[in-house]
């Protein structure tokens, strides 16, 4: 009687270890492609109540995944709002906890990039939270950052909000600048100086960063041609890369840019939006920078695969959403060139599309002149890569097969049981959408293992919880990694 | 029956392969492929803004509809291709006029109407909606005493039916939207909560991609925008691969080939009324080497059935096509007229054939919306009768049941 007693016991153990452990990769899995953006297939609004759900039932189940998440390397958007929502509930009780807690936060924040902290911090406000930690986490980010002056330019708005609502110890001149400017005939910081002498001085418009001086050389109807050739100096890299199309049209010569220093998915959806004649008479050259691209991306984080052969999906849905314009394409494209760029004798297979060219490229072909459209065939690229005998098969795909629906999941299973005793392939689903109806990305089917894909640079550390995705892991072990990989993320941003 | 007409046993698709569904919601979308279309017809689409139009059909009738587009076909007689320059042409023409500021309508004249020689704008399912409304539309042709003078004299008119737009059916514009279109793709079958809405063909892949949008702005029955209402999530799928046989690579990409067939098959099997049906069909407009022909089904009340127009090329092949769903009641209606035609408006004899009784046929004819018809003294007499003999029907079976 004992005996049945304590096998049942095993059995709800057992039960109750592997949903818990469904759960957390679910919400990882989520982390990893969700972006509050509409989607091809649903609306932003959708997209968001479905996100928000899985963050707060997460927190409130497990508050130790939920904080470690913030090391796993999952998207922007999910770290600002678990450092959001981990600030709203408080410190833990527990004095380890907390310490790595506030670690975690305060290594995340100084990863991510400022304009996203400070709408971070704007939102505590509109949260209405402002407890002692919250406090103590805005003064210290705030300290943290190397030029204040240039903060509360740039960001002038949103630090006011911060400071007034986090009581703020503020230097006289950075609070008569963010409170009391017109009364203010002049600053000692010259920037301050700059912001207040542009108000009547166009001079002053080009000492001041991109953003702030376009409101000013639109109150001084500055024409467009030469407030871009006077302000170049002051650009960033990323807005001299978005300045690119609009001053070609403008007549001007571009703003230099090194295109291999962008990242690699953010070059590769640059390059997909180019006009088609003009990628085909740059081709060489952007070919090559999305290569340099790969090779940085690969350095910083490496990937170590075996023969490895990609299916990749262009068809119509991958154009995505007009906020998220052309990414899943664009992650396609970008994990072409990051396996051409890691693995030896890689082949690239695309489903077919309108254009009917470019059924299967290797490293040296210029994927990126691929035309999207047209419906969602995942079988015959499938079975060319298995042809192809390979070890490792990655699916790029949103998931929504139809040229027929479930043929993916039906060739991986009868491949699985029927042929791999001859030669073994591990098969991988790269999602780069979030689909709220599923709270994660959309899987192929149950033998094919689902990870969430933003960035391909992120490829790798989402490779890192594809085994507990596919289950052969335990959630002792997935903690335990994900243990691990917070204590190595709070020593770098600490040393 | 005229050379004009004639009664076929199946609609054929030839040149026509089904491509497996995309399935969104309740709506599921079959996409039709041809893969060697013909370059000497093509067809666009010229948008009517007003609110709705007026189309004279004869000097005497009127049709009047929400019409949101017209379709222009442009053809060559000689085989060429029609060429893009033509069809940019064919949108400056003068078509019709417009009235009206506030509530603005579109006067145009005939259903299909030749505009050059080698253009025809004809107005899509308006001419198959026509042909529905028309049916019959004279009215008796002999003077029996039960028909009210207002039929004898005007015939059936005004006659009318209600249908419902696209945009009115749950999840169908997101479905069109979301819809991944084909290459070589002509046409689409409209399925709602896994009945047949609606089936659409073109001549060329570049006009269905232009003409993809107006199946939202296009009409359905009630019965669909019902279907729409209550429509869940159907996933069907055929058979999946053979595991067994499988032994090699080659094994699996001849199972893969299979499942792609059963697709196919699976989707013949989903819409028998259009396969299966026989249909009468009437030429609407000849235009060498096509003919525009509208046609409907056999109108069996027990079945579902589908009014509709296509072009057919001399060949036989087919070339456009455009159906509506009838609902039950419509289908009624169209049945209850034909088969009093048959009789000569007799109802004595009209009653006979349906196998009931006159007042019961008076009383279906009533209920179907036809009670303008007859004199209203002739219906209140079958309403008496029929009230008074169920009445004694009813007391008679209690007795009959007492005695057994």
């Amino acid at each position: 009687m004992k005996n049945a007693s304590q096998s049942r016991d095993e059995i709800y153990a057992a039960q109750k270890e592997a949903s818990e452990r469904e759960d957390l990769v679910m919400f990882i899995n989520a982390c990893f492609a969700a972006t509050g953006q509409a989607e091809y297939y649903c609306s932003r609004s959708y997209g968001r109540v479905s996100i928000d759900f899985l963050h707060s039932y997460v927190l409130a189940n497990y508050r130790r995944v939920y904080r470690r998440v913030l090391a796993a390397g999952v998207n922007d958007f999910n770290r600002a709002r678990i450092v959001l929502k981990l600030l709203a509930a408080g410190a833990p009780p527990d004095k380890a906890d907390r310490e790595e807690e506030g670690k975690l936060i305060s290594a995340t924040l100084h990863s991510l990039p400022a304009n996203r902290v400070f709408t971070l911090f704007t939102r505590l406000r509109e949260a209405k939270i402002n407890n002692r930690r919250s406090r103590a986490v805005v003064r210290d980010y705030l300290k943290w950052r190397s030029s204040p002056a240039f903060d509360a330019v740039k960001y002038r708005s949103k630090v006011r909000i911060v400071a007034r609502h986090t009581h703020q110890d503020l230097d006289p001149e950075t609070g008569a600048f963010l409170f009391a400017l017109k009364e203010q005939k002049q600053f000692e910081t010259p920037l301050f100086d700059s912001f207040l002498r542009a108000h009547y001085s166009k001079q002053a418009v080009y000492e001041l960063p991109y953003s702030v001086a376009e409101g000013f050389a639109a109150r001084h109807q500055i024409p467009r041609l030469e407030f871009l050739r006077k302000i170049e100096p002051r650009m960033t890299h990323s807005e001299r890369q978005r300045a690119q199309s609009s001053a070609e049209r403008l007549g001007k010569e571009k703003p230099k840019v090194d295109l291999a220093r962008t990242p690699l998915t953010k070059l590769a959806m640059y390059v997909i939006g180019l006009p088609i004649e003009q990628q085909r008479r740059r081709a060489a050259e952007l070919h090559d920078a999305l290569r340099a691209a790969a090779a940085r991306a690969l350095r910083k984080r490496p990937l170590s695969l075996g023969r490895t052969a990609a299916v990749l999906d262009r068809s119509r849905s991958t154009w995505g959403s007009r906020e998220r314009r052309r990414r899943p394409l664009a992650v396609a494209v970008a994990v072409h060139y990051l396996l051409a760029a890691s693995g030896n004798g890689m082949q690239s297979f695309w489903t077919p599309s309108r254009s009917g060219d470019l059924e299967s490229a290797t490293a040296e072909d210029h994927v990126f002149l691929v035309e999207a459209g047209g419906q969602t065939d995942l079988a015959t690229p499938l079975l060319a890569a298995i042809e192809y005998q390979v070890d490792n098969v990655i699916i790029v795909s949103d998931g929504y097969e139809n040229a027929p629906a479930d043929a993916a999941r039906q060739i991986v299973h009868a491949y699985q049981t029927r042929l791999s005793q001859t030669h073994p392939i591990a098969f991988l689903h790269a999602n780069p959408v979030f689909d709220p109806d599923h709270f994660s990305p959309k899987p192929l089917g149950s033998p094919l293992t689902t990870i969430g894909l933003r960035d391909a640079e992120d490829l790798g550390a989402s490779l890192g919880f594809a085994k507990f995705s596919s289950g052969e892991a335990s959630q002792t072990q997935l903690e335990a990694y994900l243990g691990m990989l917070a204590t190595v993320f709070i020593g770098v941003s600490h040393d | 029956m005229t050379d004009r007409q004639k009664t076929s046993s199946g609609m054929r698709l030839n040149g026509l392969t089904l491509a497996p569904p995309q399935v969104l919601g309740g709506v599921r979308l079959v996409p039709l492929i041809r893969s060697g279309h013909r370059e000497d017809l093509r067809l666009s689409p010229r948008v009517y803004s007003e609110e709705f139009a007026f189309v004279e059909i004869d000097p005497k009738t009127v049709y009047t509809s929400y019409v949101p587009h017209g379709l222009v076909a442009n053809w060559t007689t000689d085989g060429g291709a029609v060429y893009g320059s033509q069809m940019a042409l064919a949108a400056k023409k003068k078509d019709g006029k417009s009235y009206g500021r506030f509530m603005t309508a579109r006067g145009l004249r005939k259903m299909a109407r030749r505009e050059g020689k080698t253009q025809l704008r004809f107005l899509p399912l308006h001419v198959a909606m026509e042909g529905l409304l028309a049916l019959h539309f004279g009215g008796p042709d002999i003077a029996w005493t039960e028909y009210s003078t207002a039929v004898m004299r005007t015939g059936l008119s005004p006659r009318s039916e209600t249908v419902v737009p696209g945009d009115q059916i749950a999840g169908l514009d997101d479905a069109l939207r979301l819809f991944e279109i084909h290459e070589n793709q002509v046409g689409m079958l409209v399925f709602v909560s896994e009945s047949l809405a609606s089936a659409f063909v073109v001549p060329h892949p570049d006009d269905y991609t232009a003409l993809h949008h107006t199946l939202i702005t296009d009409f359905y029955g009630e019965l669909i925008w019902q279907f729409g209402c209550y429509a869940t999530e159907n996933v069907m799928f055929p058979e999946p691969i053979n595991m067994q046989s499988i032994e090699s690579i080659a094994d699996l990409r001849r199972e893969v080939d299979a499942l792609r067939r059963r697709w196919n098959r699976f989707n013949t099997m989903m819409s028998p009324a259009l396969f299966d049906r026989a249909y009468h069909s009437e030429r609407v407009y000849r235009f060498k080497p096509f003919s525009l022909e509208r046609f409907v089904t056999d109108l069996d009340p027990s079945a579902e059935n589908h009014i509709g127009e296509a072009i057919y090329a001399d060949d036989g092949t087919l070339q456009y096509l455009k159906t509506y769903r009838l609902s039950s009641a419509q289908t009624r209606r169209a049945y209850l007229l034909s088969q009093l035609a048959g009789q000569d408006w007799d109802l004595e004899r009209c009653a006979e054939t349906l196998d009931c009784r006159k007042n019961e046929l008076i009383l279906r004819l009533e209920n179907a919306g036809f009670g303008y018809l007859l004199h209203q003294h002739v219906l209140d007499e079958a309403r008496a009768t029929e009230k008074k003999r169920l009445k004694s029907g009813l007391s008679g079976v209690s007795r009959a049941d007492l005695l057994s």
